[in-house]
């Protein structure tokens, strides 16, 4: 364990963060393809006439393949959240996150548009790394809850009136895959500017 | 139904069914699943092509027992009124509306088989004069679409009960006019809300809704709730189903 308390990110956080990482990109592409079953939003690729998503950007084969990918990943996706929030807790990891502050955020903002926003000490989060981080964990577990209305609306009925009947939870859940999708774009290309984040969240250090 | 759902459906029957006839789409199909699975979770090539796809079908297979346990019969799924049914209700099996099977009321026998006490065949009067009950439910299609509609017929577990099933048994099987088939866990057989339905918006079932008869879950996916049913039975053999064995997990339920 000495390992751990010199490394950045400890090892059962590593491990959580790939793990989680692949089981929800399996879980996009998967979706992408059971949406493609019924394209309830008219939605096209950017700049084209192609309607989303194109076939390529999928995985499963058909319908039946994808759903059989998408309720594979989703016991990685349960595992990881699970571990993550006992862990986050037992961690004391919210002293990272929180608090968030006006004040700060408006330091990074004006900090931000300056370009002088800094990420040097990749140990401490400033103010819109923690937002965030925090506004993909929450968006995972309404991910998760509108994808259980979706899955087993009569089991969960409670959760399925909090979140405004069944069909609002296929939209809630598209939305929440949306915002996910933008989250890992900036996220990746954030971690590819600086590229130190990534050897830590691989090697601890 | 809206023109462009429709297309998608045709592209996934026509898939499906390519998949069950041409060997070479099928290993095709095989392939596509591994690809995916080697180059987004490993990175390392597989040798066995085919090996994620039997892993996945595990799992699926895993992911029935989880349901099974999840299931609580005592749950009940929503009931509407009237004005929520939605005009008119779409149509959708895996051949178009003028193939729908026709069946002849007069010499139609429904026949019982397996662990079933008295499995002497029922003519429709005899099946009409059964204690009848109203239902307007949510049908929710694997598709990625719902709507509400209104089903009446016999509580299914007083069908059962009434020619002796062996409910202690794990599968009802369903056999159907147009050769779908298709299977159910006993839980789910006995709820509350499962009909055996002859009748939809109050008019004796259309042809293209399922006549004679369908069974009507508000608790599983459309897929589960079969149409033009001809026979039932009771078994302890896995009896799959015509979309199960392609691919659909088993248990399709919520």
């Amino acid at each position: 364990m000495d390992d751990d308390r010199t490394s950045i990110h400890p090892l059962w956080l590593r491990i959580i963060h790939w793990a989680n990482a692949a089981a929800v990109v399996i879980l996009i592409m998967s979706g992408w393809r059971i949406y493609n079953a019924t394209r309830f939003l008219h939605l096209n690729v950017p700049f084209t006439h192609e309607r989303l998503f194109p076939a390529k950007w999928t995985l499963g084969g058909w319908l039946g393949g994808a759903i059989q990918w998408h309720f594979a990943a989703i016991w990685v996706l349960f595992a990881s959240a699970i571990l993550y929030a006992v862990l986050f807790i037992a961690s004391r990891r919210g002293k990272q996150f929180l608090p968030i502050t006006p004040r700060g955020l408006w330091s990074d903002i004006k900090a931000f548009l300056k370009g002088h926003l800094s990420h040097a000490d990749i140990r401490q989060y400033n103010t819109i790394q923690k937002l965030a981080y925090l506004f993909a964990m929450v968006d995972l577990v309404v991910l998760i809850a509108s994808g259980l209305v979706l899955w087993k609306s009569v089991q969960f009925g409670w959760l399925r009136v909090l979140l405004g009947g069944y069909e609002a939870a296929r939209y809630i859940h598209f939305y929440a895959m949306a915002a996910i999708v933008a989250f890992i774009v900036v996220h990746v290309v954030m971690a590819l500017l600086v590229p130190k984040t990534i050897k830590a969240m691989l090697w601890g250090r | 139904m809206d023109p462009e759902i429709k297309k998608d459906e045709e592209a996934i029957l026509k898939e499906a069914n390519g998949l069950l006839k041409d060997p070479a789409k099928r290993r095709l199909l095989g392939n596509v699943l591994t690809l995916g699975g080697l180059s987004l979770a490993t990175g390392i090539t597989l040798n066995h092509y085919g090996s994620v796809k039997e892993i996945l079908k595990a799992v699926s297979r895993f992911n029935d027992g989880a349901q099974g346990v999840i299931f609580n019969p005592h749950n009940l799924a929503p009931t509407y009124t009237e004005a929520d049914i939605k005009q008119p209700f779409p149509f959708n099996a895996f051949y178009s509306v003028d193939k729908a099977p026709v069946v002849d009321p007069g010499s139609f026998r429904l026949q019982l088989s397996g662990k079933i006490a008295d499995r002497r065949p029922w003519d429709l009067p005899a099946l009409y004069a059964l204690p009848h009950t109203e239902q307007i439910t949510r049908h929710i299609c694997v598709e990625g679409w719902s709507a509400i509609g209104r089903w009446g017929g016999v509580v299914f577990s007083e069908f059962l009960r009434r020619v002796g099933a062996d409910t202690t048994c794990k599968y009802v099987g369903f056999k159907c006019a147009d050769g779908y088939f298709t299977s159910i866990d006993m839980p789910t057989a006995l709820h509350s809300q499962t009909l055996l339905a002859f009748t939809f918006d109050g008019q004796l079932l259309p042809a293209k809704y399922g006549f004679p008869m369908k069974l009507r879950m508000p608790t599983k996916l459309g897929y589960k709730n079969p149409k033009h049913i001809v026979e039932i039975f009771v078994t302890n053999v896995y009896p799959g189903g015509y979309w199960e064995d392609l691919g659909y997990n088993w248990f399709g339920g919520s």
